[in-house]
């Protein structure tokens, strides 16, 4: 896995003789030097004094973000986009626990980050201390796994074995919680040649006879649909997904995790399955006869009602995470191992089957491809347009105009993020980010700096309703601290949206508590910060808004006034099966 | 319904709170719970007794698995294994009946560890019916006190007999990643153990 070569890298000395004397902090900014890390997003506070003190003159980069749970957002924003680990720091207590909800998020995605945390000094620990909080007790559970230094003598071995952890099986965050006697501490820097962790285990390789199986079975299947999820993109395994497509010729869909994994244009590609997911992906998923899972975990979204899931289809599973196989839906050929491993097998096994193999339910198949082609016609995913108003629909239709497959698209979390994924394409994986396992709102702001902190030359778009983004507002500073361009779209319809559309259709319409009104000038907003902001409100605005925008060097806030009442359609109601789709709004009916 | 569960985990700080977080995550209540050395120093053997919806118990042994410092999660409930307790006992018994508490303790297998005017302080082992039982019969002899040390267990299937500790391998992938040495074979029968157990478990 990623992490492997690193460690593998590390320079063993031909003698013992040990380095000089450093200080606690040092031999920590010794380690992640040597973990390649480049940048921390994070915020100092009493107990990482010394930390920051060594921080000041050294090599490695640090984005002072404005509130630490923007920097584990941050840190995941520069994960998603580039596949490396992030770091995130925060000192003790309130620092800490304000990291939580990005290290949950970063958990329910599967992200690796390495979270640092400063403690207060070791003998102080249990006194209810300044700033003290059982950080290693609250993030036991927001973690992959977490550690707490206790001598300056075992934090190599540490904070390597951290990020050993995060990056490879199935990845995740990992917090070191550090005193802050130790950062003063003096020692030596031993570089660490092996990892020792007896109780952790995954299977890579994927278990041969089973991927032979798994092969068989889908030269056997007549409807068979690939179902791939974040794990292609956490692997890398777009060109082997593509290439497993292409040699069956089988209709794919991604998961909101997943999409980017096959290119958006790929004519196999359906969209998204799901809640709200297209009618083609739905309706594909009931039908089928056989689900190729690579990297997925059944989520609830995706599923609807379990037991009206694909009930005519039999299940091949593939997924690093032992855990995950059989949770939801039982697999008739279960594959433990990375995904990219596997498919590389069963690409081979594919063609090898092919020329005996291949014919027999050829024809089938074509007539389930062109079922899926008619379903994709019958209910496209299109937007919708208006004279009168800018639709969200709209709004999501010229970004995808904008950036053609290429942009790297942050959403929140909401109706915005829904129509985004439904209406943007994205050609490559790593563009499309959200926070899909844990929804987090102020989500997109914070992970839209660190992609664009990691990607200098992309154009990165952060997409997020009112209400997200008024969660988000003081990342606005380190947008104008760093000069990160980052192109700001507040999908402002007035309302939390998404509440506001289950209150209309499963709540009587009683709007409770949706409403946003007081929603800051934009221009005066981004003008406070130093740069460029407007408010677009009439749809043939919005295309020159957008581009003045995207043309403008700095970052830019751009307040997109959009119809207050659209839902998200497709949707399948809680509890529905996914064959049994909202396609709509209700039709008026006519008063006799 | 009862779910055993018996690890082998690593002797690290907050490795009981990890794997107790899995049960308590969920809602779940430990009945009985055991911790001692192994013959390896660094590891700990834990016998959990809990009570566990029966859809859920596979999942629950995968997700302790998946913890850092679990090296082997096993659901003993339906495996071929030996559980045992122990009792600590006091009973203040008239001196009348002295000698019919020593017979009954005699009968249980029970020994006396202590004895004054007061009465006895008995130490017994058995499974916890057993135990049940003999609490239940010394009650009638007079007031009780009763210190139980909850289930520990042993597994009896002979694959798993292992004189030292089973070292899996998490570490050695690692090391033979490092080396670029790929381990294929090993991999290939594990996965086949492991598809297979879980096919196992469906049916």
């Amino acid at each position: 896995m990623k992490n492997e070569s690193k460690m593998a890298a590390v320079t063993v000395p031909a003698t013992n003789k040990p380095g000089p004397l450093m200080s606690g902090a040092n031999i920590l900014l010794e380690c992640l030097v040597r973990e390649g890390v480049d940048v921390i997003f994070g915020y100092p506070g009493g107990v990482t004094l010394p930390f920051y003190d060594a921080l000041y003159d050294h090599p490695i980069r640090h984005v002072l973000v404005r509130h630490e749970q923007n920097a584990a957002f941050a840190a995941q924003g520069y994960v998603r986009s580039t596949g490396k680990t992030g770091v995130c720091c925060a000192t003790s207590g309130p620092g800490a626990t304000n990291l939580v909800t990005g290290l949950v998020d970063a958990m329910m995605d599967s992200i690796p980050i390495v979270a640092l945390t400063g403690q207060v000094t070791s003998s102080l620990i249990g006194s209810d201390a300044f700033q003290e909080a059982d950080t290693f007790g609250i993030t036991r559970s927001a973690t992959k796994h977490n550690f707490m230094v206790k001598t300056l003598a075992e934090l190599p071995q540490i904070l390597h074995e951290a990020f050993y952890i995060a990056a490879t099986g199935r990845p995740g965050p990992v917090l070191v919680d550090i005193p802050k006697d130790i950062f003063q501490a003096q020692g030596h820097y031993a570089p660490v040649t092996s990892i020792h962790l007896p109780g952790y285990k995954f299977y890579p390789d994927g278990h041969t006879g089973q991927i032979r199986r798994a092969a068989q079975l889908i030269w056997e299947s007549g409807r068979p649909m690939v179902y791939a999820g974040g794990g292609i993109i956490h692997a890398g395994a777009s060109a082997e997904l593509r290439e497993l497509v292409e040699i069956v010729d089988a209709p794919a869909v991604n998961t909101l995790m997943g999409l980017g994994a096959l290119p958006g244009n790929h004519p196999n590609f359906i969209s998204m399955p799901g809640m709200h997911g297209s009618y083609a992906a739905n309706m594909g998923m009931y039908e089928a006869d056989l689900l190729i899972a690579l990297g997925v975990r059944f989520d609830d979204r995706v599923t609807g009602r379990l037991k009206a899931f694909a009930p005519h289809a039999k299940v091949i599973h593939v997924d690093i995470d032992p855990s995950e196989i059989g949770k939801n839906r039982t697999a008739d050929i279960p594959v433990v191992g990375d995904v990219k491993r596997v498919l590389d097998k069963l690409n081979r096994f594919l063609l090898e089957l092919k020329p005996t193999m291949g014919e027999a339910r050829a024809a089938d198949r074509a007539a389930w491809r062109k079922q899926i082609r008619t379903w994709k016609e019958e209910h496209p995913l299109e937007p919708t347009f208006s004279v009168d108003e800018i639709k969200p629909q709209h709004l999501m239709s010229e970004i995808n105009r904008i950036s053609n497959g290429e942009a790297i698209v942050c959403t929140d979390v909401g109706q915005h993020q829904m129509w985004a994924a439904q209406l943007i394409r994205y050609d490559k994986p790593r563009l499309w980010i959200n926070s899909g396992g844990l929804g987090s709102m102020g989500f997109g702001l914070p992970s839209a700096l660190g992609a664009q902190y990691a990607n200098p030359d992309k154009l990165v778009f952060a997409i997020a309703g009112d209400g997200g983004f008024q969660m988000s507002i003081p990342e606005l500073a380190t947008l104008a601290n760093y000069g990160l361009p980052v192109k700001i779209v507040v999908m402002n319809n007035g309302y939390l949206g998404m509440v506001r559309q289950w209150q209309e259709l499963f709540y009587n319409n009683r709007l409770s508590q949706v409403t946003l009104d007081s929603f800051p000038d934009a221009e005066k907003l981004a003008g406070a910060y130093g740069f460029k902001g407007r408010t677009v409100e009439r749809p043939e605005d919005l295309r020159a808004a957008l581009e003045e925008a995207v043309a403008e060097p700095g970052p830019y806030l751009l307040n997109v006034r959009v119809s207050p009442f659209e839902n998200v359609y497709p949707m399948v109601p809680a509890g529905g099966a996914i064959n049994e789709m909202v396609l709509g709004p209700p039709k008026p009916v006519a008063v006799a | 319904m009862k779910q055993i569960i018996s690890l082998l985990v690593e002797d690290k700080p907050g490795a009981l709170m990890r794997i107790t977080g899995v049960l308590s995550s969920r809602g779940y209540n430990i009945q009985n719970l055991t911790v001692a050395p192994t013959l390896d120093p660094a590891l700990s053997r834990m016998t959990i007794v809990v009570d566990v919806e029966s859809r859920l118990r596979a999942q629950v042994i995968k997700q302790m698995n998946k913890l850092i410092n679990v090296l082997q999660a096993t659901d003993l409930t339906d495996a071929p294994a030996v559980t045992r307790e122990l009792l600590l006992l006091r009973v203040r018994t008239a001196m009348e009946s002295r000698t019919a508490v020593l017979k009954e303790a005699e009968i249980f297998g029970a020994r006396v560890v202590d004895s004054s005017v007061e009465g006895y302080a008995i130490e017994a082992t058995g499974d916890s019916e057993k135990l049940d039982e003999f609490v239940a019969v010394m009650r009638s002899y007079g007031d009780i006190e009763v210190t139980r040390s909850g289930l520990t267990a042993v597994s009896l299937e002979s694959k798993k007999l292992r004189l030292a500790p089973p070292v899996p391998r998490g570490g050695e992938a690692h090391d033979a990643a490092a080396q670029g040495l790929a381990a294929e074979e090993d991999d290939e029968e594990e996965g086949a153990i492991h598809g297979e157990a879980l096919l196992r478990k469906r049916r």
